[in-house]
């Protein structure tokens, strides 16, 4: 009699799980939406500074990298100035103007987003915005933290 | 007879779905693994179109020009007076927000030029700390224009204009800050 009663709640307490792939997969597609995956390697240090006049940039394929820092190396220690730009550390700053140009032409609304280590010293970032202003990509941002 | 038959057939080509939800749930760790939410943020600026080499940039007035020079220490100095950081902000109200009244001063908001200069050893920090002070000053100065037309902020403001390019705000006081090379040395 005892075993009859507890088979009786058992049965009232069972959750319907055949809903459940359905919300699984709602998570997933979510997700798989909103991911961005990292594709390159950034290979110079970029630790950026912190501002408190911020903008958002909402559409995230209008964004180009720039990068700018001491190169790492290997053993935790830093090298001299470098400027990365997608995969490849640029030797020549004048090879900026070029690659910049090729993306315009994708994506004529391109913004350049410069990711600047906080100790780089002003005379590349200098450097880097004239051959940006030759290439033509005029709508730049220096990407910074949010003060605390 | 035949309706037993039909259901023996219907249960021989049925998929098993109980690891459906777990298929999905590795899946799912996956992408929350790998999935990085982080906005973008950043001071923008738009950068003068080049000139050419013959071609003088256009002559701005003595007194419509705030100059903001960074030396190589990281030191600020304003309109040749060295100066604390924090005391940019101000400066920039005052030279926009003039309107003829000072004659050290902007004639007017449309006319007013922010200058930064730095040298070719400044770091990038100081600069951006400089640079970031101006931006909060153009910001304080359109919250006030904002409030004027009835918004709590600016920021409001923008968020109500959408994607029409009629900003009353900046039409008034556009932001002019100029980045300008330094002194060869």
């Amino acid at each position: 009699m005892s075993s009859h009663f507890k088979k009786k709640t058992s049965t009232k307490q069972e959750i319907p799980l055949a809903s459940l792939p359905d919300i699984i997969f709602m998570l997933l597609i979510f997700f798989m939406v909103t991911t961005v995956l990292r594709e390159t390697t950034v290979q110079v240090r970029t630790l950026l500074p912190r501002a408190e006049a911020l903008t958002k940039i909402d559409q995230k394929r209008l964004v180009s990298y720039l990068y700018v820092g001491p190169k790492k190396l290997p053993g935790n220690k830093l090298g001299d100035t470098a400027v990365q730009i997608d995969d490849a550390l640029i030797d020549d700053v004048n090879a900026i103007r070029t690659v910049m140009y090729r993306k315009l032409l994708e994506q004529p609304k391109l913004i350049v987003s410069l990711r600047v280590d906080e100790t780089s010293e002003m005379g590349i970032v200098l450097d880097v915005q004239q051959e940006l202003r030759q290439a033509g990509t005029l709508r730049i941002n220096y990407s910074t933290k949010r003060e605390l | 007879m035949a309706a037993l038959l039909k259901k023996k057939k219907s249960r021989e080509a049925e998929i098993p779905m109980a690891s459906m939800a777990d298929i999905a749930f590795l899946l799912l760790i996956f992408f929350l693994v790998t999935t990085t939410i982080d906005v973008d943020t950043g001071i923008g600026m738009v950068l003068p179109p080049p000139l050419d080499q013959e071609q003088d940039p256009p002559p701005v007035k003595e007194r419509n020009m705030l100059k903001i020079l960074i030396s190589d220490q990281g030191a600020v100095l304003l309109e040749d007076k060295p100066s604390a950081i924090n005391l940019v902000r101000g400066e920039v109200i005052k030279h926009i927000t003039n309107d003829g009244a000072d004659p050290n001063y902007a004639e007017s908001a449309r006319k007013a030029v922010v200058s930064i200069k730095t040298a070719r050893q400044t770091p990038y920090e100081s600069y951006v700390g400089v640079l970031d002070e101006v931006w909060m000053g153009y910001f304080e100065v359109w919250d006030g224009e904002a409030r004027k037309l009835g918004f709590p902020n600016y920021k409001d403001y923008v968020a109500e204009l959408g994607d029409s390019k009629d900003n009353e705000v900046r039409d008034k006081i556009p932001a002019a800050i100029s980045i300008a090379e330094p002194d060869p040395s």
